[in-house]
């Protein structure tokens, strides 16, 4: 298949500008602000059916349709803050094919009206924001960013940010916060950022995945995404994939390609040839799915993972086979939660800090049953109780870790197996 | 010798990405600098950065507490974050973390003899397919080191040493 994300696989050096404009790179830019309202822009997008790759799903054009047109100046931020265990797409493709990315930002701004527009990198990705820094003067350069933009009165700027390791930020209100210069601790919504955003601005917040997919809808029509992926979920998806396969990476197909030809034709199978146990389909945030036949057939969209009581989340798929044991998986989640918790909020704060303990005194091989019911419990006090979605994902494996393999919580297994 | 003196350029560009009024944001971005030289902030680049900023020392210390990767006290030249969550720890990172330990004589988030290296875990580094990995956060900033082996590990903190900087 011919990428339309990962595209510098089939064409080298698009990572230059000039390649990347012989392939007809900036034509959709230059196409919205010469030809367009921003709100067909905005429409293209909605009936295109492309909904945020950032893990939440949400339907990008009508998030773009929110932005409150009351309250200037508007922003775009573009969250590539990808920190996720598990989650690896957004470097690649800011790395590989970093134009396409950025004119898909600078493509959202002029739909919602920003004349400023900023990358949240991780602060890890110090040497990815230099490359992002390079492309920037390179458009700079040749007048794809600053003012007059084609000969029209749209004028643009973008600039990079660095963050300095917080998993939190990753949420779209705590990184605005850590963009102001503040801790980066989630705010209480409503009122969420297409109301008040960046500076109490209107804005808008999106994943890199998403931002690379808007130049080829824009070129293409929506039409043609729509057909692409299923009914629920359009277009394609780049799947990290991680864990006990064979050949780890990211993998752009379309939505509806199922477990098994993800694992099996992509990931070339397991380690050893040993069977799949289990797979985590939205990185440490995900309920643990037990596979079996019908669990490996099942297509990979929205709805369908929902169907399995997991969700794909940002679809980094981690794969899990017999040599692990889920205690183990668990006490790994709940050390990187409770080592993320912004501490802002109480159930995360202290329910994290609560499952580490009790995981620990499992791990020495105390009351391992008592202690497992014990754990599961604080795990569902957690849950729906805290201030963002992260204090949600540390309950998740937790909890379908133990109801789903209650043979790897026994006094016998416990502390086992782990390669 | 202060931030503005050493980095008049840096300190100008840094500013201009942000709005006057909103001039805090540029907090964490001038952290970074004023790490590039000890590898840790100073009280008295906390101070300008607040002065800087209209902000109090305090909310400086704050940003430095809150990320991990802002440091208030000096450690080893490099610090080495080797990244142990449960995909890489999935792909050998727990054993080659530990290895690695044994090979430097050191123990978690210790620093080498000679203060060169402090190697510590780290949570997730978007490398999951490349494990083992590693960051190495020093005076060029970060740098990532994908499937890496604890030999290739040693090779390279040996060509560092080489490198013909001498430890502060």
């Amino acid at each position: 298949m011919t990428h339309i994300l990962l595209r510098h696989r089939e064409i080298p050096d698009i990572n230059k500008l000039d390649i990347y404009r012989k392939n007809g790179g900036f034509e959709a830019f230059k196409q919205v602000v010469t030809t367009m309202k921003p709100e067909a822009v905005t429409g293209v997008i909605k009936a295109s059916g492309l909904r945020g790759r950032g893990g939440a799903g949400f339907p990008t054009g009508m998030k773009w349709s929110f932005m409150d047109n009351k309250n200037w100046p508007h922003y775009v931020v573009a969250n590539a803050d990808e920190s996720e265990p598990g989650t690896f797409k957004d470097r690649e493709i800011m790395e590989r094919n970093p134009f396409q990315f950025l004119e898909g930002v600078a493509i959202s701004a002029f739909a919602v009206g920003a004349n400023t527009a900023y990358v949240y990198l991780r602060g890890e990705f110090w040497q990815v924001a230099a490359i992002l820094d390079d492309c920037i003067e390179a458009m700079e350069k040749v007048s794809l960013l600053g003012k007059k933009l084609f000969g029209t009165d749209y004028e643009l700027k973008l600039y990079t940010h660095l963050g300095a390791g917080a998993y939190i930020c990753g949420e779209e209100t705590a990184l605005l916060e850590s963009m102001e210069g503040k801790r980066g601790q989630p705010r209480l919504r409503p009122p969420f950022p297409p109301s008040y955003g960046l500076y109490g601005k209107p804005t808008v917040v999106n994943n890199v995945e998403t931002f690379t997919n808007i130049p080829m809808i824009i070129s293409n029509g929506s039409d043609w995404y729509k057909a692409l992926g299923t009914a629920d979920s359009a277009g394609v998806k780049l799947f990290s994939l991680s864990g006990r396969v064979k050949k780890p990476g990211n993998y752009e197909l379309p939505f509806g390609t199922t477990f098994r030809h993800l694992i099996y034709e992509c990931g070339g199978g397991i380690i050893n040839d040993r069977p799949v146990k289990a797979i985590m389909a939205a990185g440490a945030s995900s309920s643990i799915i037990k596979v079996d036949d019908k669990v490996l057939d099942t297509p990979m969209d929205y709805a369908s993972v929902r169907t399995l009581g997991a969700d794909l989340g940002s679809a980094s798929v981690m794969v899990i086979d017999d040599t692990i044991s889920i205690d183990w998986v668990i006490s790994k989640t709940v050390e990187f939660f409770k080592h993320e918790s912004c501490g802002k909020c109480t159930p995360c704060r202290e329910g994290n800090y609560w499952m580490m303990h009790v995981i620990e005194r499992m791990k020495a091989g105390e009351a391992v049953e008592a202690n497992t019911e014990l754990l599961l419990s604080v795990a569902k006090q957690m849950q729906n109780k805290c201030l963002c979605a992260l204090g949600e994902f540390a309950t998740m494996a937790v909890v379908s870790g133990i109801e789903r393999f209650p043979e790897d919580f026994t006094a016998s297994s416990i502390g086992g197996g782990h390669d | 010798m202060s931030l503005i003196d050493k980095y008049p350029q840096e300190v100008k560009k840094i500013l201009a990405k942000y709005p006057p009024e909103h001039k805090r944001s540029a907090v964490m971005p001038l952290l970074y600098l004023a790490q590039r030289d000890e590898g840790y902030a100073t009280r008295e680049a906390m101070q300008e950065i607040a002065d800087m900023l209209e902000i109090t020392p305090t909310d400086v210390a704050s940003i430095i507490g809150f990320y991990t990767l802002f440091h208030d006290q000096k450690e080893g030249r490099y610090r080495m974050q080797v990244c142990t969550d449960v995909s890489c720890a999935m792909r050998g990172a727990d054993q080659f973390f530990h290895e690695l330990c044994e090979n430097l004589q050191v123990k978690v988030g210790e620093t080498t003899k000679d203060g060169f290296v402090t190697v510590e875990e780290v949570k997730c580094l978007a490398g999951c397919d490349k494990a083992p990995l590693f960051q190495i956060q020093g005076e060029n900033g970060i740098e990532y080191h994908e499937n890496m082996t604890v030999d290739k590990t040693l090779e390279l903190i040996e060509a560092l040493r080489k490198s013909g900087k001498e430890v502060k």
